[in-house]
């Protein structure tokens, strides 16, 4: 198995996600420029990585504009296949613009951009970035968005917790999930979510800003171990 | 257009001025050539007024790739094949007429600074200067200033690591807006500021050409007044993503070989980066205007060549590998237009519409060259008189000490800057190793080394008003102290000056002596100046009386640690340790946040400084950290003891009971801002051979107290939680800019 990062013109996480994925987990991984028009070479349990940054500037809304790049055809199409398709931030952003992943990413709601550390729930173990990691653990993973809050009407949000597709919450040091531990507004402290299929995932925080003893912080590294676990059954 | 005399003077050019340039040309300059030396001998782009001075510092090293003042930004070797470009530069004028824009338009030419040398930024940092936040429109400027910084910075995607930010009566008029980069660059990967020699294509890369900035250089060169706010059109625009695009793309294009030299346009545009680059080969340039992509039709040739459009680059390629340059910039999506090509015989030679509207030796208009140098008169300012009489005899210690600690607790020059940093994206790139362990500088490791850079904006304002040359001094040593603390070596400087108008020769006074007391600290630290920028004229007249900043010589410095798992951090560690002071507590108050903005005295003494008893202590520091003996160091600086203490305890929520030293006043030794001090922690059972080392070394320590759980304890009383001491520390600024 294999990673492929997709860069898009503005994608600015595109070497810290080659980094984390090469340098720390050992994994083979290669960029994909946007102007591609297919996915050569990746197949069954590859995984392609959308990551963050600000894709065209977010000019028009956060994502927007990235779901016409050429590559973001073929994304569909691998994800339709059942390819594993991962977005971080700017990339979930992407995913939920291109309805790859339901709802939207709002303005924070305090309307201005947030970079700090914050602490996240795991809500299920059935997905790849979530299955080996401890659901009663909180997990101290830095967030960096202007729009970052989830939202979606209340039948898609309750289908989301039905189907056990929310995987983060954002919660308190000690795991609460309360209002005072959601740093953007986000509906029900919703970090991030898949797909129906639990093929695709996304999510605002970003694990791999947190994988790494140099950093003082790996409480991001499980998502990746969860994810290459996963894609190597 | 024929121009003159006052034409000249319009321009900012004085009458002599003028004559010079009508002797170079043997004629009189018509309208476009006059404004090209207008903005090229603007104090912005020529130093005309400062050069003298600062070629006094200290300017070469053994690290030092390139020389001050050779490219658009320093250059250090920073070993393992790699180095380290970085820079300061100073976005005052347009800032305080447009905080968003202006803030925003500096870190992008900072970043482009960095990056036209061939070097990946890799972090960011700023210094910002504010009036009291008492008044819708300075929040609104702090608000705006904020959030320009972090809009381009987040989107260009290189973390804001650190800095400083003063709120000061001094900035009411003109806020300072100071911003600094550091990239990488590998051995054999960096390019020059040339234009090589004749027969070399000419491209303009990067975004179109428009109407915005035009004359932001000669702007920059004037006092701020009620009518600045006219000048709006020399504010630049931004657009950071667009500028990462032109990162991307150069670094890319720098790798195909076929770039002999690249510079970005700053200010003075076309102007600038032309007549410097064929200076620095001795050759010429013959360029078509028609040729620059253009934001609007008709636009004028002078405004063409002097408008100050962002994300714009100019590069000169080898002959018969244009294609190679133009496929990379097609990839990127970026306009790359040849606009001319290098001549011989060192003449700029611009075409437009079928006619060369300017024909100028590109030798006169450079620094180094033929723009003027001058010495400005120095007087000794008046209000040192005032300082001179300062008496701390007469201040009556605080009746209830804790009230006072408050009170000062409150000062948002002391509390967390969070509401700032946390608009800053501080952490991609994934370098940032201070994000989870904070330390006096900022540590960003290098990948794929075992180094790390230490980095830090200081400079205290009030020091270097009570005493130019002392202040001076101890902006190098605080800045040198905090990457020691950090754990690094100190290696270099790189500056951005930021004074009144250097006509003034109270200003000229403060300047100079500034520049001495840098120099003298510089050589001290074997920290030599790579770079900078001056800003004068960060004065307001207001009813036709002249409002100077306090003279402000912001320092950046970089520092290395050679094995970033040496990394010294600021915060206590665990219950128990012992706290101790290295250096010397002193009854003085000189200056001090304490006396400034609780007591209101403006005139004090500069804080004792004393260059020999700083560098012995910072030797110390050094040994003591190799030699594994410390949890924690921080320096004491504003706010004193008091707030060294505290910001310490609060990371981990740990408490302190501590004792003060009988032999000094209680208010200076809690507020006092006296340099050269550092506290630090050891764990106790190493605490009695700590003391024999310190003896051994000559150190001079005080024994603080210990590190608690949860309370602080002064001299036995009880002044609560520190719990309850962060929270007014996590909110004072927010609730301010509510």
């Amino acid at each position: 198995m294999k990673f492929g990062v997709i860069v898009f013109p503005g994608s600015n996480c595109d070497d810290d996600m080659v980094h984390v994925l090469g340098d720390v987990m050992g994994q083979e991984v290669s960029k994909i420029w946007h102007k591609e028009k297919d996915l050569h070479g990746f197949g069954d349990g590859d995984c392609v990585v959308l990551p963050g940054g600000f894709s065209y500037g977010d000019y028009v809304r956060a994502g927007a504009i990235a779901q016409f790049s050429p590559i973001m055809q073929a994304v569909k199409a691998f994800a339709a296949a059942g390819g594993y398709v991962f977005g971080v931030c700017n990339g979930f952003q992407i995913l939920c613009e291109s309805h790859l992943l339901p709802g939207v990413l709002l303005h924070n709601a305090n309307q201005q951009f947030i970079c700090k550390n914050v602490w996240l729930r795991p809500g299920t173990n059935r997905s790849p970035i979530t299955s080996d990691l401890d659901l009663n653990q909180a997990l101290k993973i830095p967030i960096a968005h202007a729009e970052g809050r989830y939202f979606a009407d209340r039948a898609t949000l309750d289908a989301l917790e039905q189907n056990d597709q929310v995987l983060f919450r954002y919660c308190t040091p000690e795991g609460a999930i309360s209002p005072e531990a959601n740093p953007n507004g986000a509906e029900r402290n919703i970090a991030g979510i898949c797909n129906a299929q639990r093929n695709v995932f996304g999510m605002m925080p970003h694990p791999e800003r947190a994988s790494e003893a140099v950093l003082g912080n790996s409480d991001g590294r499980g998502i990746f171990e969860s994810l290459v676990s996963s894609v190597l059954v | 257009m024929q121009s003159n005399i006052e034409t000249a003077k319009n321009l900012g050019l004085t009458a002599e001025e003028f004559e010079k340039i009508v002797e170079i040309l043997g004629r009189s300059p018509n309208f476009t050539e006059l404004s090209i030396y207008s903005v090229m001998w603007s104090e912005h782009c020529s130093y005309k007024n400062s050069i003298l001075q600062l070629k006094t510092l200290p300017r070469s090293g053994k690290r030092l790739l390139v020389g001050a003042g050779e490219e658009n930004a320093g250059l250090v070797d920073i070993g393992d094949g790699l180095g380290c470009a970085f820079k300061i530069e100073s976005h005052n004028h347009p800032s305080a007429i447009e905080p968003y824009q202006g803030a925003a338009t500096g870190v992008g030419g900072i970043h482009r600074d960095i990056f036209t040398m061939g070097a990946r930024p890799i972090a960011a940092l700023n210094s910002l200067r504010f009036g009291i936040p008492d008044n819708p429109r300075m929040r609104r400027l702090v608000a705006g200033v904020v959030k320009g910084i972090g809009d381009y910075g987040n989107c260009f995607g290189v973390p804001t690591v650190g800095g400083e930010v003063y709120f000061m009566p001094c900035y009411n008029h003109d806020i300072l807006v100071n911003a600094m980069s550091a990239g990488i660059v590998k051995e054999g990967e960096t390019v020059s500021a040339t234009a090589g020699g004749p027969g070399n294509p000419v491209f303009i890369v990067g975004s179109s050409t428009g109407k915005d900035g035009i004359h932001g250089a000669t702007f920059a060169s004037a006092d701020l007044s009620e009518d600045s706010h006219e000048d709006l059109p020399a504010v630049q625009v931004g657009d950071p993503f667009q500028e990462k695009l032109l990162l991307e793309a150069s670094l890319e294009a720098i790798r195909t070989g076929a770039i002999v030299g690249m510079q970005d346009m700053g200010a003075a545009g076309i102007t600038c980066s032309t007549s410097e680059m064929s200076a620095k080969a001795g050759c010429g340039m013959r360029i078509d205007l028609d040729k620059v992509p253009t934001r609007q039709a008709h636009m004028k040739d002078w405004e063409i060549l002097l408008s100050e459009s962002q994300e714009r680059m100019l590069i000169v390629c080898e002959p018969g590998q244009e294609a190679e340059i133009q496929a990379v910039f097609e990839k990127w999506d970026l306009p790359c237009e040849q606009i001319g090509e290098t001549t011989a015989g060192g003449r700029l030679e611009y075409f437009y519409e079928g006619e060369k509207v300017a024909d100028v030796p590109a030798e006169t208009l450079v620094l180094g060259g033929g723009a003027p140098v001058y010495v400005r008169e120095q007087k000794k300012p008046a209000y040192m008189e005032e300082i001179a009489r300062f008496d701390l005899g007469g201040i009556a210690e605080p009746a209830d000490y804790k009230a006072a600690a408050e009170k000062l607790w409150h000062s948002p020059n002391l509390a967390s800057k969070q509401w700032v940093t946390q608009q800053y994206d501080s952490m991609v790139r994934t370098g940032t190793m201070t994000t989870n362990r904070p330390s006096d500088a900022a540590v960003v490791y290098v990948k794929g080394t075992s180094k790390a850079l230490a980095l830090t904006t200081d400079c205290n304002s009030a020091y270097v008003y009570a005493d130019p040359r002392k202040g001076g001094m101890i902006a190098v040593a605080e800045a040198a102290r905090n990457i020691v603390c950090a754990g690094g070596e100190p290696v270099a400087i790189t500056n951005c000056l930021n004074f009144g108008n250097p006509y003034n020769p109270e200003v000229y006074y403060q300047f100079a002596e500034a520049i001495r007391g840098m120099g003298d600290a510089c050589r001290r630290f074997e920290t030599p100046v790579t770079g900078g920028n001056v800003s004068f004229y960060n004065q307001y007249t207001h009813k036709g009386k002249v409002i100077p900043v306090y003279p402000t010589p912001t320092i950046g410095m970089l520092g290395i640690l050679d094995d970033y798992e040496r990394m010294m951090t600021l915060d206590f560690k665990s219950e128990g340790d012992r706290i101790y002071l290295i250096g010397t507590s002193r009854d003085d108050l000189g200056s001090s946040e304490y006396l400034r903005n609780i007591l209101n005295v403006e005139y004090s003494n500069c804080p004792h400084f004393d260059l020999e008893e700083e560098y012995a202590i910072q030797q110390v520091i050094k040994k003591a950290i190799a030699g594994n003996w410390l949890q924690s160091a921080h320096d004491v600086s504003d706010g004193g003891i008091f707030a060294a203490l505290l910001e310490s305890a609060m990371p981990r929520g740990l408490g302190f009971e501590v004792k003060s030293n009988p032999a000094v006043r209680k208010d200076a030794w809690l507020f006092g801002e006296a340099q050269s001090r550092v506290i630090v922690t050891v764990r106790t059972e190493q605490a009695e051979a700590f003391e024999r080392f310190l003896k051994d070394e000559n150190a001079p320590f005080e024994s603080l107290g210990i590190v608690t759980g949860l309370k602080l304890i002064f001299d036995g009383s009880d002044w609560g939680n520190v719990s309850g001491w962060k929270r007014t520390y996590d909110t004072v600024l927010g609730n301010i800019m509510q």
